[in-house]
């Protein structure tokens, strides 16, 4: 039997079947950052005047990957007028750019989370702190090294420090009380930063493995439904707009705020 | 499609990439135009209210033209109001609690 207003819309609603599965999980999306973004208020707001980290992330890395989701936005549409167009060639080429695209978002995305992991704040029995990218870590050996500063209070950490601040510091462990990296689990706004961007990162990589998907094997249904191909490729594109949307409210609340 | 409609369609289709064309080079300048005003100090409220009408616009541009959410059709437009009842309602009541704290836990 064959499914009815998978090319065709309905001539009630005027969609086809996927155009309104993709809008209504769309909507059931929104709520979902929705609750995590109002998580973000909440936190933000409660937490203690001078305690919400500025500068933490690097501005520069975020506005190339807004670009970067931006372009990707605008290939994901010039795709699927080509294939309006009935121009498969040019289909192709800018849903590559659209997966590369998507290839540099998660590969800039997984530098800033490498730069956090190794980014360490060390207690010291003397009441300092050193703060800073862990160089060398070697549990045979009895110092760590890291490319930081000291400060006399934690919220010293809260302002971005500048690079001529920084210097190597080679520390003995016999005077370290504790060290944690700047994980999920170091404090509140690093527990709200890697859910937000990981849910997206993830939205992401879903995203262009769909894209992916539709690009290397759709051929064969575009010679024999170009219709419901190119339905295929406006549904996947509506996700994937959706997705530079998430993204178009995180990178100032994350990272200009 | 035959060739005939594809001959009919790509006058639209020239006008439709010129007009996604402007919206994307909006979208670059709204970018730039958000990490320039950042820089800004407007007093920390009025950075935050700058921040988010950009980000409002761009995302209009995104879901109306990008979407094609401004031509959709009615049960589209239904679909979407019951999701922005409830968002609305969420933003609101997180807006109304943002300030209420048990006794002792926030030291503002």
């Amino acid at each position: 039997m064959e499914i009815p207003f998978t090319s065709q819309p309905r001539q009630d609603t005027g969609l086809y079947n996927a155009k309104l599965g993709i809008w209504l999980f769309l909507a059931s999306e929104v709520m979902l950052f929705g609750a995590l973004f109002s998580s973000y208020i909440l936190l933000r707001v409660g937490a203690p005047a001078g305690t919400w980290p500025h500068g933490w992330l690097d501005v520069r890395l975020g506005t190339v990957n807004t670009l970067v989701l931006i372009t990707s936005s605008i290939t994901t549409v010039l795709a699927w007028v080509s294939l309006k167009d009935r121009n498969f060639g040019k289909f192709k080429l800018f849903h590559a750019i659209t997966l590369i695209c998507a290839l540099m978002f998660v590969g800039i995305k997984s530098f800033e989370y490498r730069d956090k992991f190794l980014h360490y704040e060390v207690k010291l029995k003397d009441g300092r702190i050193a703060d800073g990218h862990m160089m060398e870590n070697n549990a045979k050996e009895d110092f760590i090294v890291i490319h930081g500063r000291y400060v006399q209070a934690h919220m010293e950490l809260m302002k971005h420090a500048h690079a001529d601040e920084l210097k190597e510091e080679k520390i003995l462990r016999e005077n370290i009380v504790s060290m944690q990296n700047y994980g999920p689990w170091h404090n509140t706004y690093t527990a709200i930063y890697f859910t937000l961007t990981g849910l997206h990162a993830l939205h992401v990589i879903g995203g262009a493995l769909v894209i992916g998907y539709l690009w290397l094997l759709g051929g064969k249904m575009w010679k024999s439904d170009p219709e419901r191909f190119t339905n295929r490729i406006e549904v996947s594109g509506l996700f994937w707009h959706f997705v530079d949307l998430v993204w178009i409210f995180l990178f100032p609340v994350l990272y200009l705020l | 499609m035959s060739h005939d409609s594809h001959a009919h369609s790509a006058p639209h289709e020239k006008h439709s990439i010129r007009g996604y064309m402007i919206i994307y080079f909006a979208l670059l300048v709204g970018t730039v135009f958000t990490v320039w005003a950042s820089f800004i100090d407007l007093g920390h409220h009025w950075n935050i209210v700058l921040a988010l009408v950009i980000a409002c616009v761009k995302a209009f541009l995104v879901i109306g033209y990008f979407m094609h959410l401004i031509s959709e059709k009615k049960l589209i437009y239904t679909v979407l109001s019951f999701t922005a009842f409830f968002f609305t309602g969420l933003m609101f009541l997180t807006i109304f609690s943002m300030h209420h704290f048990p006794l002792n836990t926030v030291t503002h």
